[in-house]
């Protein structure tokens, strides 16, 4: 690294962000449920190491939209892609069942809300952090067993309680097994579908610090939907509002929640704060 | 002219209890199980007189391969002289003309319940086993069209946690019997309920194994030379029943599958569960000349 002052024509370059390539990009997204059009034109990037935000009302469409990314479901039209090695230039939707299920392991972690989507409840949790390890292929007892205990660790998840299973926890330890889960294989990327609600305010606080955390330590790149502003506005960098199926107003985090553009994101801000 | 003179007079056409149509449909479910080692095959599961969950399945695919010329032994855990053993050979003996045998030196086919003979079988035997569940994946995934769906993926990461869970909750894989084993490095199978003795027998074996279930209506099969690799981790060894250094109390001899008998004084007493091979030990201690074919343990060992 060189200490020189960077060149003016480096001023004036696109910020950091702007230069590096997206991690994520979806382009063109609609998808219509019957009459009810839950997405439309839907374009999303997201880029290496940071969190994105998606606000909107029950059925805006944010969380078809987050079941998209994490490839359960797909859309009219519209192109996915993440910079994977070797994966590049290759539409996700394209895949066949198999290819998408071995990219979602190994690349993909998510958190829901509702722990029972995501957890065997009658498997321990450290065996729901084993399983991913695998069926991405991990054949020694040992290691798996160390691996589940370091990403249980991670996730701030208590180690005496390793091998209880998922039924017999709280809310928000279901929620750290989750997490531990999704973090194991150390994911290209990271869903968060309200990974908060339904948790008691002090628990809340408590997993969005350790979320929090991993972020600052590891760099992930995370998407994150909620329906609450504060949620949001603690965690991300960037925000995405939406509303019946479209985005109305996109920026830095900051810049939406003090100066709104959009009337419903002005309603939305007011409401909350 | 009538009829009668314009066809053939009547004469049986089949034998072997099923019709020709029933043993036909049951011959290409077993050709298609051997072009996919370990690949469940659905299968219509005629009635046979005999209740389902009596070996239905195995009896079945021993009714369809049996001819004239066949020798048939059956064994029930272990023994030729079972009831249900004794019944199902002298009826597909009854319907084929096929000789009877205790011998498996000397059979042609082996329809057999929980045990593969300790006598190594060769080229020209089939060993038919009796399922009861065909489906490895039926403990941790309750409903069958996920668990096909699973099979396709070749999803067996929940196989591998119940593993896992078996050692971080007893210390050692619990497993007993029907351990699941992965077939030609694709399917894995429920070997029907073997001990975990059985299923290294067969590895590359040389004979042709069925596995057929009648009330679940599967059958699968291991060919000839096929890898049956039990599902282990890397670090935990595969571990067989501690059998090696039994002895059998009426034969003497040592190092095979035993029947643990439980005693009045709170012992045990062992006799060795392939009866036949017990009886032949017996024979030869006493000086007759008895053939006693080659065995897959050799002192406790596998040897092979």
């Amino acid at each position: 690294m060189s200490l020189e002052l960077p060149l003016p024509h480096d001023l004036l370059a696109p910020p950091q962000l702007m230069r590096t390539e997206p991690l994520l990009t979806m382009r063109s997204i609609s998808r219509r449920f019957g009459d009810v059009e839950a997405l439309r034109d839907v374009d999303v990037t997201v880029y290496p190491g940071e969190v994105l935000g998606i606000v909107g009302e029950s059925g805006s469409g944010k969380s078809t939209l987050l079941r998209m990314m994490n490839l359960e479901d797909t859309p009219d039209s519209g192109e996915y892609s993440l910079r994977l090695p070797g994966r590049e230039d290759t539409n996700l939707f394209a895949l066949d069942r198999y290819q998408r299920r071995m990219l979602c392991a190994r690349h993909i972690g998510i958190v829901y809300q509702n722990p029972h989507l995501g957890l065997l409840m009658n498997h321990s949790s450290s065996g729901n952090v084993a399983e991913r390890l695998l069926i991405a292929g991990e054949r020694s007892f040992d290691v798996l067993r160390a691996r589940a205990r370091e990403a249980l660790d991670a996730s701030e998840f208590p180690l005496s309680r390793m091998d209880a299973r998922p039924a017999e926890l709280s809310g928000g330890m279901q929620q750290r097994v989750q997490l531990a889960k999704a973090i194991a294989l150390e994911p290209a990327l990271l869903l968060l579908d309200e990974p908060t609600t339904g948790l008691d305010v002090s628990v809340q606080a408590l997993v969005l610090d350790t979320l929090k955390r991993l972020q600052r330590d590891r760099r992930i790149t995370m998407v994150l939907v909620s329906h609450d502003l504060g949620v949001i506005r603690t965690m991300a960098d960037r925000v995405m509002v939406m509303r019946r199926g479209r985005v109305v107003e996109q920026g830095l985090a900051d810049q939406v929640f003090q100066d709104p553009q959009h009337a419903y994101t002005q309603q939305l801000v007011h409401a909350k704060l | 002219m009538s009829l009668a003179a314009l066809t053939r007079p009547w004469a049986a056409t089949s034998y072997g209890f099923l019709d020709a149509s029933a043993k036909r449909e049951i011959r290409r479910k077993m050709i298609k199980a051997i072009a996919v080692p370990g690949c469940q095959m659905p299968y219509a599961s005629r009635e046979v007189p005999m209740a389902r969950g009596w070996g239905t399945g195995g009896l079945q695919v021993t009714l369809t391969l049996v001819n004239p010329r066949s020798v048939v032994k059956v064994i029930d855990q272990g023994a030729d002289d079972g009831v249900n053993a004794a019944s199902i050979r002298r009826f597909v003996s009854r319907v084929s003309g096929a000789a009877e045998t205790w011998d498996t030196l000397a059979a042609t086919i082996v329809q057999s319940r929980h045990r593969v003979p300790e006598e190594v079988m060769r080229e020209d035997q089939v060993l038919v086993l009796q399922v009861p569940n065909p489906e490895p994946l039926r403990g941790v995934e309750p409903n069958i069209s996920i668990a096909r769906q699973m099979h396709a993926d070749a999803d067996y990461g929940k196989l591998w946690l119940t593993l896992y869970e078996q050692i971080v909750r007893k210390g050692r894989i619990m497993q007993g019997a029907a351990y699941p084993s992965l077939v030609n490095g694709r399917h894995v199978m429920t070997p029907s309920p073997i001990p975990r003795w059985d299923v290294p027998k067969l590895n590359m074996a040389r004979h042709l194994t069925f596995l057929s279930a009648g009330r679940e209506k599967r059958l699968f099969a291991v060919p000839p030379h096929t890898r049956v690799e039990p599902l282990v981790f890397s670090d935990r060894p595969y571990l067989v029943e501690d059998h090696a250094d039994l002895v059998c109390r009426r034969s003497g001899i040592s190092g095979y599958f035993m029947n643990e008998l439980p005693q009045d004084d709170g012992t045990s007493a062992f006799e060795v569960s392939d009866s036949n091979l017990g009886i032949k030990a017996i024979r030869h201690a006493e000086g007759e000349a008895v053939e006693i074919g080659a065995t897959w343990y050799r002192n406790g060992e596998m040897s092979q």
